[in-house]
């Protein structure tokens, strides 16, 4: 089998670290070889499978080293859960330097040094914005082919699930990235099943899986733990394993999305009752100014 | 035979009109469209020059501009002798504006100056990363340990300052405090700022105003000011321009204060407001530094020209006319006293250039100012053009230079420039050293004009008799005699350009 490249891309605090780190977990355990690479200057995208607050990163790494090239990849390598392989990019503390250069200066670095070799996955965590085209890198140069959007039934989750498809468009024809499908994290909103369902299939793509809300995850978390490890027997540990099998299975039926604009968006959610039709009379009045 | 034998001013702009339609039909229609309003034959009477400008280049031809770090590093600051310009980003910047331009001063270099001196932060990709500025703040430490008794220090800012954000002026601040005050100046000239290095002269300007005159306001003059001080804004001292220029003013009973900024210091940055005229020679890249001085100071700028003698003469009298009789008659003293020279020059000079035709491409000043030291010659300027100039520059052109029929290009393209000498057979070609050996390899003779070749210096009357020197030098040189390809002799044009 050729390497399956993959990422999960989505808004902010939508719970990609988690959701990736467990459905990574049970594809271990269907036995299949993992490398993880965080691109995130948080770098906290390997911290379940490591039982560590935050593992070294490259970059970080890098700095006290010189420079990139005078790592060796045992150096940044760590094994976690099932020997899955497990890197941080990191990156500077906010509001200083670059991060976007430093995930491609990461990206790179693995590249060279045969990070991508006797493995079956590489997935790619990507903080929640693609700001800059230093965190489009993975949607770029056929560095991931398949792209997850971690999702839920929140106006501003969808926005940004339609905007990284967008970034997904950009570069479909270019080179080779498709996206794999919608996971939706359950935040226990309005009809969000149905919502989560529509706009996958407005953008051309399903809802590869629905994630129930459960608080098992938070208690293996607290652990820095995967659910999977944590309490594979419990319910929640089956969703995640559902969903592994689903991606396992999603294997080169990737499609190049079909974005909407901003007020297809907002009609849909008007559809489905979630926003009453806007009285443009209405826009930009305080709640004061309404009751008079 | 030579087209440009050709005397009759109607033919001579038939003609120019007829190049531009043919280098113009080589572009694609839009390139065209866009190139056509940058070239033009000057019509007498017209307030310019007829040419957009100050505009970006079309992707994909030869430009000959720099950009915002060459305006604010290579011009502007560079030439202040007694601080440590800091080139901040990776090497490449520095290193090939290492040595300055000729901006020749007098010092100890490496210990009281620092001008053909490189300092770098040489960014890696760590710098990129996590951001730069304590690298900066580390490089300030170790310039202030290994040259103790440099004045001052300025950030030149590199592209990648800018894109990674780096506060820089955090940085200067910090470190001005820690050294008790020192003067320490970002500048925030990105090369990918503005269309050319124009922007970078402003942007290098206001830095002057927010931190140098901002700074020192509230302290008293470290001299005491006279009823003829004068500040010389705009001299670059290439090759000693600012000395002979200097020499001129101090003679007629004036002060010289201050040179902007060849050979200047910080120390005369910071007397300048206290200036009772300030002359202004390169207008392009301190004008913004003069009309900041006149509204906020006072102070009268007067242009000036100081290149031949009939514009030196006239410049000297303007200058005069803004003191008294005792200036004035000092003004008439220095005209006289040079007379001999300035006559023996011509007499010497003239009747082996006399007729000849030049085309200019500049930037700052020159394609302007040195027409008039042609034609003291007998010579004649026929085509010009600016890199980086803006519409008041083609307005100052138009209304005291140009005659009427010359060519005019800005922003010229390779391809264009090239096509226009072959047509036109010049007998000089004035440019920079990317033009010079495309014209020389076409058998035109060459002058460095942003450089003086290694020459100089061209201002004054000294100036003068070097610049005639030169320009016959490289006119009248046997070497062109030797040029022709031997069985392409006779009846055919001596310029072609490489297609």
């Amino acid at each position: 089998m050729s390497l399956r490249q993959i990422a999960f891309y989505g808004k902010g605090g939508i719970g990609k670290s988690t959701t990736s780190q467990n459905t990574l977990a049970a594809l271990a355990d269907l036995g299949q070889r993992i490398l993880i690479v965080g691109c995130d200057p948080k770098a906290d995208s390997t911290r379940l499978m490591l039982h560590a607050k935050a593992q070294d990163t490259i970059l970080s790494l890098a700095a006290e080293a010189g420079s990139v090239e005078d790592l060796e990849l045992e150096d940044v390598m760590k094994i976690g859960y099932k020997d899955i392989r497990c890197v941080e990019s990191g990156g500077p503390e906010p509001g200083v330097g670059c991060a976007g250069r430093g995930v491609i200066t990461s990206i790179n670095f693995l590249e060279e040094n045969g990070a991508y070799e006797d493995i079956d996955y590489v997935s790619y965590d990507v903080l929640g914005d693609v700001v800059c085209g230093g965190f489009a890198m993975p949607i770029r140069e056929n560095k991931a082919q398949e792209i997850y959007i971690v999702m839920s039934g929140e106006m501003m989750a969808m926005y940004a699930a339609n905007n990284i498809s967008k970034g997904i468009l950009k570069y479909a024809n270019s080179g080779g990235v498709r996206l794999g499908g919608l996971i939706c994290n359950e935040r226990q909103t309005d009809k969000e099943l149905e919502l989560a369902e529509t706009l996958a299939g407005k953008l051309g793509t399903e809802l590869i899986h629905f994630v129930p809300r459960d608080n098992i995850v938070q208690h293996a978390e607290l652990r820095r733990m995967t659910v999977i490890e944590y309490a594979p027997d419990s319910n929640q540990a089956d969703e995640y394993r559902q969903l592994a099998q689903k991606i396992h299975n999603n294997a080169g039926k990737g499609i190049i999305p079909t974005p909407i604009t901003m007020d297809e968006l907002e009609d849909m959610l008007m559809e489905h009752g979630i926003m009453s039709a806007i009285d443009e009379t209405q826009v930009g009045k305080t709640a004061a100014e309404l009751a008079v | 035979m030579s087209v440009s034998d050709n005397t009759d001013i109607a033919q001579v702009k038939e003609r120019n009109r007829a190049l531009i339609q043919e280098v113009l039909e080589v572009y694609p229609a839009k390139s065209a469209k866009r190139r056509a309003k940058h070239l033009n034959v000057h019509e007498d009477g017209k307030s310019d020059c007829g040419v957009k400008s100050n505009v970006k280049s079309i992707p994909g031809v030869m430009t000959i501009r720099g950009c915002a770090y060459a305006g604010s590093k290579g011009v502007v600051w560079g030439p202040i002798k007694d601080m440590i310009h800091i080139s901040h980003g990776p090497v490449g910047c520095g290193q090939y504006s290492w040595a300055a331009r000729r901006n020749y001063y007098i010092g100890t270099t490496g210990i009281d100056t620092f001008v053909t001196m490189q300092f770098t932060s040489d960014f890696q990709e760590k710098d990129i990363v996590f951001g730069g500025d304590k690298k900066l703040a580390k490089i300030m430490d170790e310039i202030e340990m290994l040259f103790p008794l440099n004045k001052g220090i300025t950030v030149q800012s590199e592209c990648p300052i800018g894109l990674i954000g780096d506060d820089i002026e955090a940085v200067s601040k910090a470190k001005s405090k820690e050294y008790g005050g020192k003067t320490i100046v970002p500048v925030r000239c990105e090369g990918f700022r503005g269309v050319s290095q124009s922007l970078g002269h402003h942007i290098a300007n206001d830095a002057v105003r927010d931190w140098v005159f901002d700074k020192t306001d509230d302290k008293a003059p470290t001299f005491e000011p006279g009823p003829y001080d004068i500040a010389i804004i705009g001299d670059y001292n290439i090759g000693g321009d600012a000395w002979s220029s200097r020499i001129l003013l101090e003679e007629m009973g004036l002060r010289v204060i201050a040179q902007w900024s060849g050979d200047g210091s910080i120390a005369e940055l910071e007397a300048t407001p206290k200036a009772k005229l300030n002359v202004l020679h390169c207008y392009r890249s301190m004008n913004y530094i003069s009309r900041h001085m006149e509204e906020k100071y006072g102070i009268p700028w007067v242009e000036y020209n100081f290149f031949g003698p009939s514009k030196i003469e006239e410049s000297l009298r303007k200058i005069a006319s803004y003191f008294d009789e005792s200036i004035q008659e000092g003004a008439e003293r220095v005209i006289a006293k040079y007379k001999a020279l300035t006559e023996a020059t011509i007499a010497k000079y003239k009747p082996r250039l006399e007729g000849k035709k030049v085309m200019l491409y500049v930037g700052g000043l020159r394609p302007r100012h040195v027409i008039g030291a042609y034609e003291d010659l007998g010579m004649e300027v026929v085509g010009t053009g600016y890199e980086f100039g803006h519409n008041d520059d083609y307005q100052r052109t138009a209304q005291h230079y140009v005659k009427d029929g010359t060519l005019i290009y800005d922003d010229v393209t390779g391809y264009e420039f090239e096509k226009f000498v072959e047509k036109v057979q010049p007998d000089l070609v004035g440019s920079g050293i990317k033009e010079k050996y495309v014209f020389q390899k076409m058998g035109v003779p060459f002058r460095q004009m942003h450089s003086w070749d290694y020459s100089g210096p061209y201002h004054g009357y000294d100036g003068f008799a070097i610049f005639a020197r030169d320009m016959d030098m490289a006119i009248n040189s046997p070497v062109w005699s030797m040029a022709p390809t031997p069985w392409k002799q006779g009846g055919e044009d001596f310029a072609i350009a490489a297609e």
